[in-house]
């Protein structure tokens, strides 16, 4: 009985209810949702980690009061007002005066701009080196992957701040020699990472397919090999700005880097060192502040590009 | 092994060469004499160096007569005093460098790893946050901003430490703590993911299964191998606190190696520059060396006849 009402109701479907819409090969071709490329995809998952995103708000902000904070000081960076020396942070001088009576909210950002630009610098320098030199040995392999290699575990064995320290003290202090002292061996490490991931990615199926089609050598190491590269590398860059940073203020702080009336986070920090004593904190706070803010925010932002460029060593 | 071991000396040595020939270029390269400016006014000085340092000598007579002293251990007589040689301030100020690195060290290698333990076992939890943040922020205070932060709290406005001079336990407190801060943090960082990596190793499962207590999973099983990799960076840690203690004891005014070193820098007395630096780097690639063969004695897993890909 049953049965047979299940039937009737089925029956009571018409066949000419149905229609036959064909496969429409087109439509099964396009892709549902927007394709995610590799950096948007990375993106996103930078997004998610707030600290990192903290990090890099924090450097943008920096960044910009380093180009425009000192235009809306009224104040010269180098301009010597004794009678008003030590003032604690007020309205007129937002972070104080120091001992020679210097704005400290405008030395902050002319500190910023050294800071910034000793790091950026830096990190360009070792980039370039790194990547031609990285990618020539990891491509190449054999006898000249080994020489090059030889020659790299020779300078990694070079005490990075004596060479600097050499260097300065003969070269004289600069801003150039700083930048060139700390790139003369700075680039190894970057050297290294390229050549690890060269060597690593040149055995993969794609690059085979890309030499088979008879691609060049040239067009193979731009195409195929550095972008998918590009990861290491970026990380790597975000970490070697904070230790030029830090090189920087270590050896201003020691005398030999950007020489006194300059400001630097580094020269301010050193200048503010008997002012302690006497309970001026404020002249040390807001360079020691900002220098560990900035090399924790370019820590942070590494740590955070690591895990999104490279989501499989994540733990 | 042999194989290796030799192989990393010849890399020693030649990075010695390197270091010595690059001081000797540089010490030449000064403008002018080096022993010419108005610190070393002093006629019998001027003719002791350009004696010592055969300065009326062809170049290549006066390069090979340096690394003759410097194979002796020879570094020459200071120019802003006088009456000490460079071996004087080393022989010094390196007994006080070396106990305060040693403390340095050890505070951080022993904190460092307890850290990165309390981190990986409690992972994702309050206590591996806390650690982490702790530890980046370790690492981006630079040492010294840390000492006179410290200085500036806990000698001056709280007096619970004495500060200057290397005289008594209390004296150290501050520095190493300064000092070992750094290295600490990276060693915590380190020790955590590499302990996080060996804890979902199936032999950890296995000992688990097997019914060890956790601390003895811990401490016999993974922490063995968690600790490799913190070994491989010693070499490099080293460096930093040697470096470190330049300016560490030049704010806590400790009569150490970098407090003479510093001096030496700010007056241009180049023999202490020189004779210093070539001291630390040999100390320095000396350790690199040790470090590496610790490692391979200690890491069976290590292919001593062919280096693979890095």
């Amino acid at each position: 009985m049953k049965a047979i009402q299940k039937k009737n109701r089925h029956a009571s479907v018409p066949d000419e209810w149905f229609q036959w819409k064909g496969k429409d090969m087109e439509a099964a071709e396009v892709v549902a949702r927007p394709s995610l490329s590799y950096w948007k995809d990375a993106w996103r998952r930078l997004v998610k980690n707030k600290l990192a995103m903290m990090g890099l708000v924090f450097l943008i902000l920096l960044g910009v009061m380093a180009i425009f904070g000192p235009v809306f000081s009224p104040y010269d960076v180098n301009k010597q007002d004794l009678p008003s020396q030590y003032q604690p942070p007020s309205a007129a001088h937002w972070f104080g005066t120091d001992g020679a009576g210097r704005d400290v909210f405008t030395r902050t950002w002319y500190g910023a701009r050294i800071s910034l630009f000793v790091g950026l610098m830096a990190a360009i320098i070792d980039v370039t080196i790194g990547i031609i030199y990285g990618g020539i040995s990891g491509y190449k392999g054999g006898r000249t992957d080994n020489i090059m290699m030889r020659i790299i575990e020779v300078l990694y064995g070079l005490p990075y701040l004596l060479v600097v320290i050499m260097l300065l003290v003969v070269l004289g202090p600069s801003l150039t020699t700083i930048i060139i002292a700390l790139t003369v061996t700075g680039w190894v490490g970057m050297a290294r990472i390229v050549r690890g991931q060269v060597l690593q990615i040149k055995n993969y199926e794609f690059v085979l397919a890309s030499k088979s089609f008879g691609t060049k050598t040239s067009r193979i190491i731009r195409k195929n090999l550095l972008p998918n590269t590009m990861g290491p590398i970026i990380v790597q860059m975000t970490l070697t700005v904070p230790s030029a940073i830090f090189a920087e203020a270590f050896l201003s702080f020691l005398g030999l880097g950007i020489q006194a009336p300059v400001a630097s986070w580094g020269v301010m920090a050193n200048d503010s060192l008997g002012a302690i004593l006497s309970g001026n904190w404020w002249t040390l706070f807001f360079p020691a502040f900002f220098i560990s803010f900035t090399m924790f925010a370019f820590n942070v932002l590494g740590d955070g590009l690591q895990d999104a460029l490279d989501p499989k060593l994540r733990k | 092994m042999l194989r290796y071991i030799l192989k990393r000396l010849a890399i020693m040595l030649v990075t010695l060469w390197i270091i010595i020939t690059l001081t000797f270029i540089l010490m030449v390269s000064v403008p002018g004499s080096p022993f010419n400016s108005e610190s070393s006014s002093n006629e019998i000085v001027q003719a002791n160096l350009n004696k010592h340092y055969n300065l009326d000598q062809p170049k290549y007579i006066q390069y090979l007569e340096y690394i003759k002293s410097i194979a002796t251990f020879d570094f020459g007589p200071s120019i802003s005093k006088p009456h000490q040689s460079v071996n004087d301030l080393l022989g010094r100020g390196f007994p006080i460098s070396f106990e305060l690195g040693i403390i340095s060290i050890a505070v951080a290698v022993l904190s460092g790893i307890i850290l990165g333990i309390i981190a990986a076992l409690r992972h994702n939890g309050i206590i591996d946050y806390l650690a982490m943040g702790l530890a980046v922020l370790g690492i981006s205070i630079p040492n010294f901003i840390l000492a006179t932060l410290l200085i500036q709290q806990l000698a001056v406005n709280w007096e619970i430490f004495p500060v200057a001079t290397w005289s008594s336990p209390a004296h150290m407190v501050l520095p190493v703590f300064a000092l070992a801060t750094g290295p600490m943090a990276i060693i915590a960082r380190l020790t955590r993911s590499t302990m996080l990596e060996v804890l979902t190793q199936d032999y950890i499962k296995m000992a688990r299964a097997k019914g060890l207590s956790p601390w003895k999973i811990i401490i016999k099983h993974a922490l063995r191998n968690a600790l490799m990799p913190v070994i491989t960076i010693m070499g490099t840690l080293v460096a930093g606190v040697l470096t470190g203690s330049f300016v560490i004891e030049k704010i806590f005014a400790i009569p150490g190696m970098g407090k003479y070193f510093v001096e030496s820098i700010n007056h241009r007395d180049y023999p202490v520059i020189m004779g210093t630096t070539v001291f630390y780097s040999v100390f320095l690639i000396v350790m690199l060396f040790l470090v590496d063969i610790a490692y391979g004695i200690l890491d069976p897993r290590i292919k001593f006849h062919k280096k693979g890909g890095d």
